[in-house]
């Protein structure tokens, strides 16, 4: 479904990214790991389209993606969400679902004048999928609420919940466990696993917590200094050494 | 003061209340729900006012026009011409971020204020463009103002539903996520220039209108007007100190900071001459010193921006 070739990504003489490739097939929970600094978050920002990379191509869905915009692909159904939450803080959180949905009848300037009832209609539409998505994830009760007042945790549902608003195939989750308590983390798992199989999304997972990726995810790559380090099931890519000493006596499986 | 004077006065000031309040309410569009930083606003201002003169004035040698066109032609080709200059400015200096579109924009009202200062077969110049035409202006004075009140008011009123609309709906949610996080709107698959130029133009025309109905109740317009003083920074301060995110906080924040403007003017006159120019400044002073303390103690304005959920077109109960 998405195959990255001989990616790379410098920052002046530093090189973030250097020479990744993967691949990544449909329906797979992909788990990445790797140290901090590992590249993992800039080679999701190079899959996202947020900039584009110094060298290499990106293909998704059989087709090169490498100079779309990130607003492109996403309607393609590559959907990213963020390692450092990023809500729409003055809008609510029904709002923050609400403004996903692409192509909306009312996103047109003077629509909601001249089409007011086909907008009210899809209005309704969305509203409604996002009544759905809230209960989901267990959000309801803060509907109304601002979404800069919600916790960490809450905004990292959040985040996943923007997902759920669209036709998404591909998922990029950057660190959704992180500054998550024990049991939202457990509930956090739950709801991947059930997208994954329900609706049969796609995700590629950066994670930290040794536990979440050892539940979910098959495969797992292990990146080092911008590279693909090993890939295969989680038992194969702990045990081997070079992932260990990548990671440079952090114990693997400690928290954050 | 005599009473009639009086009267006459505070329609005056309201006039002039509700040609600030669209000034204002282009800029709400603008800042206060997309978060561009318009510091120009008195070149929209100014295209719309010369627009509307060039194309409503009797025919005069020396420049264009004028084309003795009806009022209202005027006032639409006065949008319109503000919309169009808004168009290439916005396609190269909405790049930017907010501070330098800021100083962008400054620069921008400058070259249309030197523009319209010396190009002679355009403007006129220094000497300006008279003989604007003023719907009802041939009734008599007292009349006249009531009258002319009566249609900004309704102008105002019609913008003012306009704007609550557009921003109630879809596409305002649009662009108030787009504001608080441009990368996560992006994210989300929002064409983020596309939609924050729209704003610009949208704005920039209600700016325009604002002119063009200025230059018609002044009867003329001359480069004097073009102070980025009044014509911009003013409107600034009406409209953090009304609520920014908030339409009925822009206009009020126009008439809390108009009415204090000129009633310092009517106070300072009062003062000997000399002293009356020094005290100009303090009027200036003044309007500082209260953005500083509404900064400080209310930063959100008089009526802040709602929260929760507006009164959406499609608001299904719970």
């Amino acid at each position: 479904m998405l195959e990255v070739d001989q990616l790379v990504m410098s920052y002046g003489g530093f090189r973030a990214v250097d020479n990744c490739s993967l691949s990544v097939a449909e329906g797979s929970i992909t788990g990445l790991i790797g140290p901090n600094g590992a590249g993992k978050t800039t080679l999701f920002n190079l899959v996202a389209g947020a900039f584009p990379p110094t060298s290499g191509r990106i293909r998704y869905l059989g087709e090169d993606i490498t100079g779309l915009s990130t607003d492109r692909r996403f309607h393609l159904g590559l959907v990213r969400t963020f390692q450092i939450p990023h809500e729409f803080h003055r809008l609510t959180v029904m709002e923050n679902l609400m403004m996903v949905p692409p192509h909306q009848a009312g996103e047109a300037l003077l629509a909601n004048w001249l089409t007011w009832g086909k907008v009210r209609r899809n209005e309704e539409e969305v509203h409604q999928r996002a009544r759905e998505t809230l209960a989901f994830l267990e959000l309801e009760h803060v509907a109304e609420e601002r979404a800069g007042n919600l916790s960490g945790g809450q905004k990292k549902l959040l985040e996943l919940g923007r997902t759920m608003m669209t036709d998404a195939r591909l998922v990029l989750l950057d660190e959704p466990a992180a500054g998550v308590n024990r049991t939202l983390l457990r509930k956090l798992e739950e709801k991947i696993a059930i997208l994954n199989k329900e609706r049969g999304y796609t995700f590629i997972l950066i994670e930290h917590d040794m536990e979440m990726i050892e539940k979910l995810c098959h495969p797992v790559i292990c990146m080092a200094e911008g590279r693909v380090l090993i890939e295969g099931d989680f038992a194969t890519v702990r045990a081997d050494e070079r992932v260990l000493e990548a990671y440079l006596g952090e114990t693997v499986g400690a928290p954050e | 003061m005599e009473w009639i004077g009086f009267a006459n006065y505070a329609v005056y000031m309201a006039i002039f209340i509700c040609i600030y309040a669209l000034l204002s309410l282009g800029l709400n569009i603008q800042w206060g729900f997309t978060g561009l930083f318009n510091a120009g606003i008195a070149g929209f201002f100014a295209v719309g006012a010369y627009t509307s003169a060039v194309l409503t004035s009797p025919a005069a040698d020396g420049r264009l026009g004028g084309f003795d066109l009806p009022f209202w032609v005027g006032w639409i080709g006065a949008m319109v011409a503000a919309a169009l200059i808004a168009w290439p400015i916005g396609k190269i200096c909405l790049r930017f971020r907010s501070d330098y579109l800021a100083i962008a924009t400054i620069g921008v009202a400058e070259i249309i204020r030197l523009v319209i200062k010396s190009e002679d077969w355009l403007t006129n110049s220094a000497r300006g463009i008279t003989d604007i035409p003023r719907p009802l202006g041939d009734l008599p004075y007292t009349m006249s103002q009531l009258a002319y009140l009566a249609i900004v008011m309704a102008i105002l009123l019609v913008v003012y539903l306009m704007v609550e609309r557009q921003i109630a709906s879809p596409w305002g949610r649009m662009m108030r996520a787009i504001r608080d996080n441009e990368d996560a709107a992006r994210a989300m698959g929002k064409d983020v220039p596309y939609r924050r130029l729209e704003a610009f133009i949208f704005g920039s025309a209600l700016m325009g209108l604002g002119g063009a109905l200025f230059a018609h109740f002044n009867r003329s317009i001359t480069p004097e007007a073009i102070d980025p003083m009044v014509a911009t920074f003013l409107v600034w301060i009406m409209l953090i100190l009304g609520g920014s995110g908030n339409n009925r906080g822009a206009i009020l924040g126009v008439a809390v900071v108009w009415v204090i403007w000129s009633v310092s003017e009517i106070v300072t006159d009062q003062f000997p001459h000399e002293y009356a120019v020094k005290a100009k400044y303090l009027r200036i002073f003044l309007i500082g010193l209260m953005l500083q303390l509404v900064l400080r103690f209310r930063p959100e304005g008089l009526l802040p921006e709602a929260s929760g959920e507006r009164k959406p077109v499609g608001k299904t109960g719970n």
